[in-house]
């Protein structure tokens, strides 16, 4: 498939209504969004390029920055698979409490993300009712040959391992809500007719079902991750905050802006925002693509 | 390849609704038979279970002489096409041809080039040559229809079902893809059944027709059988207009009020029945015997046909009468009518 390099307007409806519409957007968007991002190049681009240098590549800035969007990305990982099995179970087959699970998937959204941390914090400390079960888990091995050793010491809270869990948490809801009604529309009769032609199970799964679903897939990881990215609330309490180890970037930009560093906490937001929107760019390129080829039918 | 298809005695409930009330059929190899009924009489249904997409609560659906219920749906070997033809949109024209041939065991699945020539051939078959690479939203209704009929059939199927086939289609398209469809029966011969509420299609169409209502086969037979020799009053009524007369049977003749409209009978049911007229076996005639008086109220023009409306003294509606062109009565004129041909059904 090659992109024409041609630039031109999508032809306006004859319908009116563009200019206003376009008006609004233009406006809300400057104002809520545009004008506060550029006063965040400003204040960052005060700093200097020294200053800026060192801001942006500070071991605990790098530390930090790392955890937030490697964290992030697994997290939206995990909700990807399960979130997506979730949907498919609720909207594939009836069960008591359905509805009730149902319900319960939007609490992250609903719940303040205060709320959650300390929540998330008490169960999984090692005295809580998650940790202390998990604590004898612990266990450590040296792959062979190679200096590497993996492990999981038993304990979660306070750990990179407990800002995955909050950040998991709070972001489930978003693929699941995202796939349900894409699951909910898709057409029986084409399952029937992959059975029919003979695939067994796996293959309609994979190869009829599921290619469908993808492009909302996507966008359930895209806000998944986006929203982990940034979240501060409800992390912060699990994760002990040690610098170097699990010290989220929302929560050092924090700290500078409580030093009075307002420039280099700007530096730091600014890198966020850049390879947060240059991850998001790329992942809609990808679904604009899968869109225009397959269209609706 | 073709088999026989024996329907035998499948009842179907959903809930507590019966779809099909105790259905039976039985289907030539290479016969193509239609399901005709109005809509909700249990087609689809019917056609469902044929395919193993539904179970029956009673009986059993054979191909050849093996039960369907021991075949799992691969097994099966059924090319179904589906009302809404249930394409994969995120595969290409290619791609869902070659669905069925590429989901077989490995041991039995043909090599790339194989398959590549296998589809090939059959776009060619369909007559839409070159459209490997398109997607499902890149095709037209009547070539999506084709698209879906090429990928029933890449599987070498048993028998071959079809819903609606035609149902989502402009006029014209449809009448194209039935001759052409027609056509492609002869040249490849499966054993077919497709679904279709519309007669006119169901009796140009099919070697034999079978007509539902409310969950029951209401008569099987050729395409001239069921319209010449209706067995009950709703496949009269079906197939076709119709005119409708309240009659008395005395002896050899019918009598509609104290006039005798038709003789010859060899029925020996006396009492009151239903006559059922076609426009076409209603002529308008001089002084005869068995004649009945009308007023003309309308003319109206039916295609090719013309048409008068009379009104018969102690009949609430008008009787539809096709004419003669050489004939050409006036409105308010008071005509004769004989009645050529009827069905005669004993008042339930
Ligand atoms: N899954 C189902 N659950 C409950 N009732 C059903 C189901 N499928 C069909 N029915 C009922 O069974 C009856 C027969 O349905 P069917 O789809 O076979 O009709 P049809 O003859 O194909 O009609 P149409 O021409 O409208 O497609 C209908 O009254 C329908 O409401
Ligand atoms: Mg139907």
């Amino acid at each position: 498939m090659t992109t024409t390099a041609s630039f031109r307007w999508r032809e306006p409806s004859i319908l009116p209504g563009f200019g206003l519409a376009m008006g609004i957007t233009v406006t809300a968007l400057s104002l809520i969004v545009l004008i506060p991002l550029a006063g965040l190049f400003v204040k960052a681009a005060s700093a200097g390029p020294a200053d800026i240098w060192a801001v942006a590549t500070s071991p605990r800035t790098l530390a930090a920055l790392r955890l937030s969007f490697l964290g992030a990305l697994f997290a939206a990982l995990v909700n990807t698979v399960f979130g997506l099995i979730l949907a498919w179970v609720l909207v594939r087959y009836d069960f008591p409490g359905r509805r009730l699970i149902d319900a319960a998937v939007d609490l992250p959204f609903a719940l303040p993300t205060a709320v959650a941390g300390i929540s998330l914090a008490a169960i999984y400390a090692p005295n809580g009712w998650v940790g202390s079960w998990l604590a004898p888990l612990a266990f450590r091995f040296t792959i062979p040959f190679t200096d590497v050793s993996i492990g999981f010491d038993g304990k979660v809270a306070y750990t990179p391992l407990g800002v995955m869990v909050a950040l998991i948490f709070i972001g489930l809801p978003f693929v699941v809500r995202t796939v349900q009604p894409v699951l909910e529309e898709l057409q029986s009769d084409v399952e029937e007719a992959a059975a029919l032609l003979g695939a067994n199970r796996l293959r309609t799964v994979f190869r009829v079902i599921l290619p469908p679903v993808l492009p909302a897939l996507l966008t359930g990881f895209v806000l998944a991750f986006a929203r982990a990215v940034g979240e501060y609330g409800s992390v912060i309490f699990i994760a002990g905050n040690i610098p170097m180890v699990s010290e989220i970037a929302p929560l050092l930009i924090v700290i500078r802006l409580e030093q009075f560093d307002y420039a280099g906490a700007a530096v730091m937001a600014t890198m966020m925002l850049l390879i947060s929107f240059a991850l998001i760019l790329a992942v809609n390129l990808v679904q604009a693509r899968a869109r225009r080829r397959f269209g609706d039918v | 390849m073709s088999v026989a298809v024996t329907i035998e005695a499948i009842e179907k409930r959903f809930e507590n609704f019966p779809a099909l009330r105790g259905v039976s059929l039985d289907i030539q190899p290479g016969e193509l038979v239609a399901l005709l009924g109005p809509s909700g009489s249990g087609k689809t249904t019917l056609l469902r279970l044929i395919a193993g997409l539904e179970e029956a609560d009673r009986g059993r659906v054979l191909f050849g002489d093996i039960d369907t219920r021991a075949l799992s749906l691969r097994d099966r070997r059924i090319g179904f096409v589906f009302q809404q033809y249930a394409l994969f949109k995120t595969m290409n024209v290619a791609d869902n041809i070659a669905f069925g041939l590429r989901s077989r065991p490995r041991e039995e699945r043909p090599i790339a080039s194989e398959i590549s020539k296998r589809v090939k051939g059959l776009l060619e078959l369909v007559q839409l040559p070159g459209l490997e690479k398109r997607y499902p939203s890149q095709l037209s209704g009547g070539q999506r229809q084709r698209v879906a009929l090429a990928r029933a059939l890449a599987i070498e199927p048993r028998v071959l079902l079809l819903d609606e086939p035609f149902g989502a289609l402009d006029a014209k398209v449809r009448k194209d893809l039935r001759a052409w469809l027609r056509e492609l029966h002869g040249r490849v011969g499966h054993t077919t059944v497709f679904v279709t509420h519309d007669q006119e299609e169901a009796l140009e169409l099919a070697d034999r027709v079978a007509i539902l209502n409310a969950g029951k086969i209401e008569q099987v037979g050729s395409a001239d059988d069921v319209y010449d020799h209706p067995a009950t009053p709703f496949v009269c009524e079906f197939l076709g207009e119709v005119n409708k007369l309240p009659v008395k049977v005395v002896g050899s003749q019918a009598f509609f009020g104290d006039r005798p409209v038709l003789g010859g009978l060899s029925q020996n049911q006396g009492g009151p029945a239903s006559l059922y007229v076609r426009p076409q076996h209603l002529r308008i005639v001089d002084e005869t015997p068995l004649a009945l008086p009308g007023t003309v109220e309308h003319l109206r023009r039916n295609g090719p046909l013309r048409r008068a409306e009379v009104a018969v003294e102690g009949l609430k509606k008008r009787l539809d009468v096709d004419l003669a062109s050489q004939v050409a009565p006036a409105i308010g004129e008071r005509v004769r009518l004989r009645i050529t041909h009827g069905n005669l059904f004993a008042a339930a």
